[in-house]
């Protein structure tokens, strides 16, 4: 455990922790609503931001963030107007945003593209202490939002029309997931990258969902998840010269299959169990219902 | 008919894309009243729904819902809504109880449970007979029970206006005779209705008017049409249009 004695890397696991609890936070909204790409979009879009940040010699994290908001409000509103045109709108918008930052960072004196290959994919040891300020101030905002509006944002992903009908403010929500995603995704910039990102909101939910039956569950099961490979991921790369970014997303992949093999006799276990409680309603055997007969097969 | 208008729509057009759905349509629906809302595929039963809860945008007319304009209407509480069962999967489990928990939020302050709210969704999930399922997957639920949930769903506010859109689609026997002794125990109680309907089936006893519409224009309303023949059987599927002058219809819009 020397690792913990040096200054970077307790910044590193710190960084490292609240992505691994943030990521998967808002990332099981955007796979319940079937948006799961739309973080690797924000990401796209959040490297003009950085771009933006050398160019005016500020902080690319909180440029990033300002940057991000906005592509995130921008596409949810494509969202909203733009019917049939708006894959197109969007892929202008991510392309858009990556040479936008490419661009810039250029412009910017003393840029180069080494700059923002350390955002691209993260550079967890070059983490400063303005960074974990800004790391921790914006996952204390992505956790007050996933985890208080929990009821309220589960019933918008789960189903649109029926959250409107119970009154809920369902664009304001919308707004407000694609904000806390586009936060996220700056949070965990310098961590995984931006890049890869979207791995990190996604696959702990993908995985932990083989092994939940509700909401709630795969939520904890996905945080646990994404904590964990965040951990084990910087301290292998402290040990092994390996990308610390690159690391987190190939153990989350691993803990995704590990769990799918795990789940198989699990499922099976359940499906008995579910077989032997059926007799109370659900004929299990085939039966031609009274009332219906040969009248079925009459096309009229 | 002496109850308050509960649902009142004046002359409301509707489009989708550049085709004309609903062409001015009145409907008055009063307290304590259940109203079928028939029609071919296409006719526009399920758009005149939709304009109600305020999911399809008007071009013209007006809409109130317990005397207030629908734009200004808040209290959506008092109003239950089923909607087609297509609409409810998410990418993520999704437990019984957490489907019938998202219901009851218009009761909720800041969305916090308390323990009235849990009680209140063991309660629907009992009046539909998906107690016993209350913790499992709603994927893993057939057709029927899974539209039993989206009824608790409604039921777990306690509406005192129900909305149902074809809420008897793809639903088994056994579920279709839950959900009738369901809307009957719910229509004893004051609560009115208005639900779109394939054919009236199991539900008619309870139906105390019917309003057929046909192209988007309102063709009939009135008591309920007597289905015969063929029609009547309870698990006879209405998908041809009515006559020649009615074109075909592909489904997709209705």
């Amino acid at each position: 455990m020397d690792f913990l004695n040096y200054a970077f890397m307790q910044r590193a696991l710190l960084a490292a922790v609240l992505v691994g609890i943030t990521a998967p936070a808002v990332g099981i909204y955007l796979v319940q609503r079937r948006q799961a790409l739309m973080g690797d979009g924000i990401g796209h879009v959040a490297m003009t931001g950085v771009g933006l940040g050398f160019l005016l010699s500020t902080s690319p994290v909180w440029m990033a963030t300002a940057v991000s908001v906005l592509g995130a409000i921008l596409m949810e509103l494509i969202r909203w107007y733009g019917r049939t045109r708006g894959d197109i709108a969007l892929a202008m918008l991510f392309y858009g945003g990556m040479a936008g930052g490419v661009m810039l960072i250029n412009l910017a004196p003393g840029g180069s593209n080494a700059n923002l290959m350390s955002y691209l994919f993260g550079s967890l040891s070059t983490v400063s202490e303005s960074d974990v300020t800004a790391i921790c101030v914006l996952a204390a905002f992505v956790l007050v939002v996933t985890l208080g509006l929990r009821r309220q944002l589960f019933a918008v992903s789960q189903d649109e029309e029926f959250a409107r009908v119970t009154g809920l403010p369902v664009r304001a929500l919308n707004l407000l997931t694609a904000v806390t995603a586009a936060v996220t995704v700056t949070v965990a910039m310098r961590v995984v990258g931006l890049l890869l990102v979207s791995a990190l909101m996604v696959v702990p939910v993908a995985a932990a969902q083989q092994l939940s039956r509700s909401f709630a569950a795969t939520f904890a099961i996905a945080v646990a998840i994404g904590v964990t490979v965040s951990i084990g991921g910087t301290i292998t790369s402290y040990y092994q010269y390996v990308p610390p970014g690159a690391t987190i997303v190939l153990l989350t992949i691993a803990a995704f299959f590990a769990l799918s093999v795990l789940a198989a006799p699990l499922a099976r276990r359940r499906a008995r169990a579910a077989a032997a409680r059926t007799p109370a309603g659900d004929p299990a055997e085939c039966a031609i219902p009274a009332g219906r007969g040969s009248a079925d097969e009459v096309g009229v | 008919m002496t109850g308050e208008p509960v649902i009142s729509l004046r002359g409301v057009t509707a489009e989708l894309g550049a085709r004309p759905v609903l062409r001015g349509i009145d409907l008055t629906v009063r307290r304590g009243e259940v109203v079928a809302l028939l029609g071919a595929n296409g006719s526009g039963k399920s758009t005149a729904i939709r304009t109600v809860i305020g999911q399809v945008p008007v071009s013209g007319g007006e809409i109130e819902l317990f005397g207030t304009p629908r734009r200004a209407f808040r209290d959506w509480s008092r109003v239950g809504y089923v909607p087609q069962r297509t609409t409810a999967a998410g990418g993520v489990p999704a437990t019984v109880t957490e489907v019938v928990s998202a219901g009851r939020l218009s009761r909720t302050r800041f969305g916090l449970f308390r323990r009235a709210d849990h009680e209140a969704v063991r309660d629907a999930l009992g009046l539909v007979g998906m107690a016993d399922r209350a913790k499992d997957n709603v994927e893993a639920l057939s057709g029927g029970q899974h539209q039993r949930v989206l009824i608790a769903r409604a039921l777990v506010a306690r509406p005192e206006l129900l909305i149902m859109d074809e809420p008897m689609a793809g639903v088994d026997l056994a579920s279709q005779e839950i959900l009738a002794r369901t809307l009957r125990e719910q229509v004893e109680q004051g609560t009115t209705v208005l639900l779109v309907l394939h054919e009236l089936g199991p539900l008619e006893p309870l139906i105390d008017r019917a309003v057929v519409l046909r192209d988007g224009c309102v063709l009939h309303d009135g008591p309920p049409p007597r289905a015969v023949g063929q029609h009547a059987l309870p698990g006879h599927d209405h998908v041809h249009p009515h006559d020649e002058h009615t074109p075909l219809r592909t489904g997709l819009l209705s």
